[in-house]
């Protein structure tokens, strides 16, 4: 028994990216066919050499077929999975175990989600038939992750007035962030005046506070270590992967006091571990965590060791997540303003850091960590709401055995 | 000795003025009072359940319980029986008779007439939401609300609080209101037409019980009339030489009247206050006329409802607006949010759920003692499997850990609230707050729990529980 990781065993070769936003003119099928084109190109191969598939996606297609109709591919081995908002990691997840294990040459993790075309605002629902008796998807994703703030108010005793600043700024930066990223569907930055004085969501937050409900998708393409100067001189190595699907427990047991995430806590503990990372915040250069509502960066910064307990809301006024501050946190605008097509959003992630640790980022948002010679970065995506959800973290860098 | 064992009345906490509808309507006038509304999330089975939980407070007395009755002339189904979620939602014996008595509003007085001489525990619910067409008199004068009442032997746990003395019923044909099936209003004749048909059955069917129970109209301590037909209830204590102090009021100008429910509810109230040893009569009108004689107990005073009928009456909300009774009645059809529908409860899994879903039993474990909601096979603290024990929290109040207001949520009347409650006792849900505002939902508010239809999806009801603000019953521990 035990759990061993596959720290620098496959590197992350080729990455593509659609513009996240409300496609009205572009399907599912046009999605893919976009980032999975991208992906193989910026690897310097084609489709057909591609030898496994994992395609991960909520809602937006079901099976291997999803995929291999749409990229006419020739009998190729396609696994379609869904792990919540948490899908696409699980994709890339999956794919680089595939190739670590030496059963495949060159893995494909690709994710997908079209919310719009559904004509609501919010999630789709894909909920098992039931009795109407548990409580589950009767109120909002935003009225669920809104019962951490009352909860970090009271148990650290911040005025609810300066929380919501806090949370304000949460919104501010990551807006500020995506206004200088061509593919984010939110471009242009938001006073902190104008988030606070936004249209009621749930309990406090605003409209501003939410991730962007939109459409995307994203593809990396994965090979083991040695072989990865055949397709790039500047792969990313990766470090770590931890997945954790929690017990569920903290809406039935009384010790959950709602102001931390436990699953992000034993996975960030075991990415750690994998990774040889002691010291977070002075080791990773660059993080993008799963902001879906702006309660869910403030408690992040603690359950991913970024802050001491109780703190995080003071290094977040500081500034220390900015852009140009000592940890850059969601860099590419987050889920925030970059958008959340729920399967993709995992892949979306690891394509700012494939930008960032290779210099390809935009000057102006380009992180300034990497200057002092850290070299990696963390992509958090998360699923579920407080007190029962699955939790990924990976850590990847630019230099192996480092 | 049989006779009556418990009793209890339920009065949703909405209000609406009359003065609201006469100014939205743009009529002038003097409405006076306001008239109880059922929640947008009650029907008369879930009034009916909240009464009946009320009367069944003692565990031994729901083990007692034989037949069940539910008069209401608002069913929320046809075809299936309703009175069987007062069964589940009781968690009543398997062996138990369920069975409805609906569509007429006589039929509160007749489930109450055939129920009072029974020898086997008879539970027997009367409810009602009263809807009339916007800006008639059925509208500003009715009401919503339930009563239950159980019928049968005494013993030490449920003594009798009163003897049944006597009972008469006269029946008669007569249009004088009626509803076509699906029709969203009753029609009623000329009134002075009905009065001098009702008058004189009230009064012989009064005379009648009386002298069988050797009583007087003259000697009698509280007489309850009931009925939806105004001025012959008025009239008749007259007529019948009840002197004017020994009529029970109507709560009308407060709570209108409910109905079905409406003797029930008053007869509550008059129990809630008499002494020992005092005789009752509750005459109802319509149809004909039907009086149930008693004569409370010594028992009754310490046996009274827990929350007495004059309490649900002042417990009233703010006032409602007019816009927001008519569509929780499904009488202005608002534009729904754009998100989607929310899912029916399925047959199957309400089926095999249905000591959760209906009554709230939840799981102990065996091993360790964590309650767990809702019930599972492993423990949530101890891992151990199918060691567990059935423990109903229907009952338990508990304290909010978090809360948070949701604007979005599908609701014919935003916001909804959603806390996370912690059971005294142990055990966590997270669920509804319900007759709520912004306050009650603050971390370390009591809270108690409230079967509700949280909602109806596709044609079908889900029948659930929503926490409520505590009442004074429910004390920290």
């Amino acid at each position: 028994m035990g759990s061993h990781g596959i720290r620098d065993r496959v590197a992350i070769v080729g990455m593509g990216c659609t513009p996240f936003g409300e496609h009205w003119s572009r399907s599912v099928d046009d999605l893919l066919v976009e980032s999975t084109t991208a992906a193989v190109e910026s690897a310097g191969t084609v489709l057909d050499d591609v030898d496994a598939f994992w395609l991960g996606t909520q809602a937006s297609g079901v099976s291997g077929l999803a995929l291999s109709r749409v990229l006419r591919l020739p009998n190729k081995p396609v696994t379609r999975l869904e792990n919540m908002c948490a899908t696409g990691s699980e994709a890339l997840r999956n794919a680089c175990y595939a190739v670590a294990s030496g059963a495949y040459d060159v893995a494909m993790a690709v994710g997908v989600e079209k919310l719009k075309d559904s004509g609501y605002s919010g999630l789709a629902g894909t909920q098992v038939p039931g009795a109407g008796d548990d409580g589950r998807g009767e109120g909002t994703a935003p009225a669920n992750f809104a019962l951490l703030a009352p909860a970090y108010a009271q148990r650290y005793g911040v005025d609810r007035d300066e929380l919501k600043q806090v949370l304000a700024r949460i919104a501010w930066k990551n807006h500020v962030n995506g206004a200088r990223n061509p593919r984010a569907q939110f471009r242009k930055e938001v006073p902190i005046e104008r988030i606070v004085a936004a249209p009621p969501v749930a309990g406090m937050l605003g409209v501003f506070d939410c991730s962007g409900v939109s459409d995307g998708s994203a593809a990396a393409v994965v090979v083991r270590a040695e072989d990865a100067h055949r397709y790039t001189d500047r792969p990313l190595y990766v470090k770590a992967l931890s997945l954790v699907a929690g017990p569920a427990s903290g809406l039935a047991r009384q010790d959950y006091d709602f102001t931390t995430f436990p699953e992000v806590v034993a996975s960030a503990a075991e990415a750690y571990k994998q990774a040889g990372v002691t010291d977070p915040r002075s080791q990773v250069a660059m993080a993008e965590v799963h902001d879906c509502f702006t309660p869910t960066e403030l408690v992040l910064m603690e359950d991913l060791g970024f802050s001491e307990r109780g703190q995080a809301w003071k290094d977040i006024q500081a500034g220390v997540f900015d852009l140009d501050g000592a940890l850059p946190v969601n860099p590419d605008g987050g889920l925030k303003a970059f958008g959340h097509p729920i399967g993709a959003s995992g892949l979306r992630m690891m394509y700012e850091a494939w930008l960032q640790l290779r210099g390809e980022a935009p000057p102006e948002r380009r992180i300034s960590s990497l200057a002092e010679g850290r070299s990696l970065a963390m992509t958090h995506n998360l699923g579920g709401g407080p007190g029962e959800c699955v939790s990924f973290v990976s850590l990847v860098g630019s230099e192996p055995h480092a | 000795m049989a006779g009556l064992i418990s009793y209890a009345a339920y009065v949703p906490c909405h209000r609406l003025a009359r003065s609201e509808i006469a100014a939205a309507l743009g009529e002038g006038g003097g409405s006076r009072g306001t008239r109880a509304v059922a929640g947008d999330d009650e029907d008369t089975t879930s009034m009916a359940v909240e009464a009946a939980r009320s009367a069944l407070a003692s565990r031994a007395l729901r083990d007692r319980v034989g037949r069940v009755l539910l008069a209401t002339a608002a069913p929320a189904y046809l075809d299936t029986t309703n009175a069987t979620v007062l069964h589940a939602a009781l968690g009543l014996r398997p062996h138990v008779l369920a069975m409805d008595a609906v569509g007429s509003v006589r039929s509160g007085a007749g489930a109450l007439a055939l129920a009072a001489p029974s020898e086997v525990p008879t539970l027997v619910a009367l409810s009602d939401v009263r809807v009339g067409l916007p800006g008639g008199a059925d509208e500003r004068d009715g009401g919503d609300g339930a009563a239950a009442f159980v019928f049968g032997p005494g013993d030490d746990d449920a003594p009798v609080v009163a003897e049944v003395l006597a009972q008469d019923t006269v029946s008669d044909e007569v249009l004088e209101r009626w509803r076509l099936p699906g029709a969203p209003a009753s029609r009623v004749w000329e009134e002075r037409f009905a009065e001098e048909v009702y008058v004189p059955q009230a009064v012989a069917a009064l005379e009648a019980a009386l002298c069988g129970a050797g009583l007087t109209a003259g000697g009698l301590d509280h007489l309850v009339v009931a009925g939806l037909h105004g001025r012959a209830a008025r009239a008749v204590p007259r007529a019948a030489g009840v002197p004017a102090e020994r009529v029970a009021g109507d709560l009308g100008d407060r709570i209108g009247n409910a109905g079905t429910a409406q003797p029930g509810i008053l007869l509550a109230d008059v129990l809630d206050r008499a002494a020992s040893g005092e005789t009752v009569a509750l005459l109802t009108i319509g149809d004909g006329a039907s009086v149930l004689v008693l004569r409370t107990t010594d028992a009754l005073p310490a046996h009274r409802q827990p929350v007495p009928v004059s309490a649900r009456v002042a417990a009233g909300r703010p006032p409602l607006r007019y816009a927001t009774y008519l569509t929780w009645r499904g009488l202005l059809d608002r534009e729904p949010p754009r998100r989607p529908e929310p899912e029916p409860p399925y047959a199957p899994p309400s089926h095999r759920r249905a000591g959760w879903k209906y009554a709230l039993v939840a799981s102990a474990c065996t091993k360790c003692g964590a309650r767990q909601l809702p019930p599972g096979r492993v423990c949530l603290a101890c891992h151990a499997v199918d060691a567990t024990r059935e423990e109903s929290l229907a009952q338990v109040a508990g304290t909010v850990a978090t809360s948070t207001v949701d604007h979005l949520a599908f609701s014919p009347s935003p916001p909804t609230y959603f806390v996370v409650v912690d059971f005294d006792g142990g055990g966590r849900f997270r669920c509804e707050l319900t007759d709520a505002d912004e306050a009650d939902a603050a971390i370390g508010a009591r809270v108690e729990m409230t079967f509700r239809r949280t909602g109806t999806a596709r044609g079908v009801h889900n029948y659930f529980w929503k926490a409520r603000p505590a009442t004074a019953a429910a004390a920290p521990s």
